[in-house]
């Protein structure tokens, strides 16, 4: 499938990346040459092939016991914030 | 002995030989942490094995140690200086993933790993360099530097874990614990020479290691030989409530394990594997090596491995996939890099993403989201899903017929700089005979089986069973006490 420069844009904005222009340039080609090679997997049929997600084994997951247990020290959950404020993570404007 | 030639003694040795002098009184834990850390300081400079270096908790926990061991106290690593990758939380310690968006993160916890590691009596001596991210097979991908191959200091040292796997050729630590996404401990350990073992997914805790993949990370030993592999995998085996596909199967005495001889024991050779195009010396290397584990009773036998051609597309649909949404987390919010650009929220999350990560890291997230967003999910993603699922059932397959399957690491011996970096396409197809073993689940091992004219050293893969670590260890063991590969140290 031939990926155009507008599909790049589309993907860097879902993926939240302010790409420059020589990077939207470096990508295309580059994804190009990527999807070029995994295009030989259109050629196997796998009709009926359960797909795995997980290679868990026998046991599948397990859930613990739903029990109540003390969380994260604040103080710890935010001694990395750029930026904190009364507790709080603090973020630029989100509504003009 | 004069210091300097007592410090080159202490750093030659293994885990078992140190925790034997250690018990005999011979040698203090803080003797040997000493030695290791003048040794980094004198040699580490050169190699860039490690991000950080944690001199005084080091020889803290040295002191600690020695107190402990007079009190008569026993774990399998008391006192033994080793490096930790630095992709796994250290409460208090920097823990960077070799990128410029975690590059001040101090985690208020240690990852599961650390913690048992710490518990067994390790003295860490620091964080090693790697691929940003894990991302990458030459570990260049590092924001902060470049790590060297200790037998060719022109080449690299093979990645991610190519600082894990450089500190221990180089004797700047006694073992180290890496992860494997695609090859990340295998294929730095077949470049350095020594022993790296990448257990089945599930059997060691991914808790507080830094996601890139999650349904094929897993953290592993690099180790300076089988033993000190089968020691180490021990200590960091087993269930954890804290990552729920961890698995509760009991974890044997790998140490003791290892030791039965392999007489009997059918050695699958893939037919895939050994295709044209292999690099000459590699090639005669490994059928030595057959040749070797045959002299030791096993049986070879051929079998047949159909998909491994579809395994590196694959592994990149399905790990950037996971990477485009596990990266999602960094948002310069609640840690790592927060840009100063932008006037509102979108804006800064956009800059910080772009400031944060470097090339290879964004080119993988941007391939991710590519193939899982709207419309190309069935083709890219789920397609390759269901082509794992034929990889996984060759395995079955082929272990039915025989107990290991033996292939070599990597197709190459360490490369110069630069040589693979500019195309990402070319070091993707470096990993071509480690990824399915993540697609799989299955646990892998690479071993040195010897050098090329070069003097480089090139590594054997040996593959086993869900869960069957203890024979790929038995047969690494076998093989190199036959051969006494493990013993050679590069000239530093």
């Amino acid at each position: 499938m031939p990926i155009t420069r507008e599909d790049v844009l589309k993907a860097a904005e879902l993926a939240r990346l302010a790409l420059t222009d020589s990077e939207i340039e470096l990508y295309t080609k580059q994804l190009q040459r990527i999807l070029n090679h995994v295009e030989k997997l259109s050629g196997l049929s796998t009709v009926g092939i359960e797909p795995t997600f997980f290679s868990v084994a026998k046991s599948g997951f397990t859930l613990r016991e739903d029990s109540q247990e003390a969380s994260a020290p604040r103080e710890g959950a935010l001694q990395n914030a750029p930026q904190s404020e009364r507790g709080c993570f603090k973020v630029p404007k989100i509504i003009e | 002995m004069s210091r300097q030639e007592e410090n080159l003694f202490l750093t030659s040795l293994t885990i078992r030989e140190l925790r034997g002098l250690l018990l005999k009184k011979e040698v203090t834990s803080r003797e040997i942490t000493d030695a290791y850390l003048s040794r980094i300081s004198a040699l580490d400079p050169r190699i860039n094995a490690y991000v950080t270096v944690t001199h005084d908790e080091a020889v803290k926990k040295a002191v600690e140690c020695d107190a402990a061991i007079a009190r008569g106290a026993q774990s399998p690593l008391l006192g033994i200086p080793i490096s930790i990758k630095d992709i796994f939380t250290t409460a208090g310690t920097r823990t960077t993933c070799s990128s410029l968006m975690l590059k001040d993160f101090i985690p208020s916890y240690d990852a599961t790993v650390v913690r048992r590691l710490k518990q067994a009596g390790a003295v860490m001596l620091g964080k090693t360099n790697m691929d940003e991210f894990a991302m990458g097979s030459s570990t260049e991908n590092s924001a902060f530097m470049k790590t060297k191959n200790p037998w060719a200091i022109d080449r690299v040292p093979g990645g991610s874990s190519g600082g894990s796997a450089a500190a221990v050729a180089a004797g700047l630590c006694a073992a180290s614990v890496g992860t494997d996404t695609g090859g990340s401990i295998r294929q730095p350990a077949s470049l350095c020479g020594v022993v790296g073992l990448k257990p089945t997914y599930g059997r060691v805790s991914r808790y507080g290691m830094i996601a890139f993949a999650s349904s094929l990370d897993q953290a592993g030993p690099i180790a300076k030989d089988a033993e000190d592999a089968a020691i180490m995998l021990g200590v960091i085996s087993g269930k954890d409530s804290l990552d729920s596909t961890s698995e509760a199967m009991p974890v044997p005495d790998y140490a003791s394990l290892i030791k039965g001889g392999i007489r009997g024991i059918r050695i699958g050779i893939p037919d895939e594997y050994f295709v044209q195009g292999m690099d000459k010396e590699v090639e005669t290397l490994i059928n030595n090596a057959i040749g070797v584990l045959r002299g030791l009773g096993a049986e070879p036998v051929r079998i047949t491995l159909p998909h491994t051609e579809y395994a590196v597309s694959v592994y990149y649909l399905v790990a950037t996939a996971e990477a485009s949404s596990n990266l999602a987390r960094y948002d310069g919010v609640r840690y790592g890099h927060r840009s100063e650009k932008g006037r509102n929220l979108m804006e800064m999350y956009k800059h910080t993403r772009d400031e944060g990560f470097g090339a290879e890291v964004k080119r993988r997230i941007m391939l991710g989201t590519y193939s899982l967003s709207a419309g190309y999910y069935d083709a890219y993603y789920k397609k390759a899903s269901q082509v794992r699922t034929l990889i996984k059932n060759d395995f079955e397959a082929a272990f039915a017929k025989c107990d290991i399957i033996i292939t070599p690491t990597s197709p190459t011996p360490a490369f110069k700089f630069g040589e693979k970096v500019l195309d990402p396409l070319t070091m993707y197809l470096s990993d071509i005979f480690t990824i399915s073993c993540n697609l799989a689940g299955i646990p892998g091992a690479s071993v040195p089986c010897g050098f090329t004219d070069k003097g480089l050293p090139v590594g054997l893969q040996i593959l086993g069973r869900e869960f069957d670590e203890a024979t790929i260890l038995k047969a690494a063991y076998a093989y190199e006490q036959a051969t006494q590969l493990t013993k050679k140290r590069p000239a530093l």
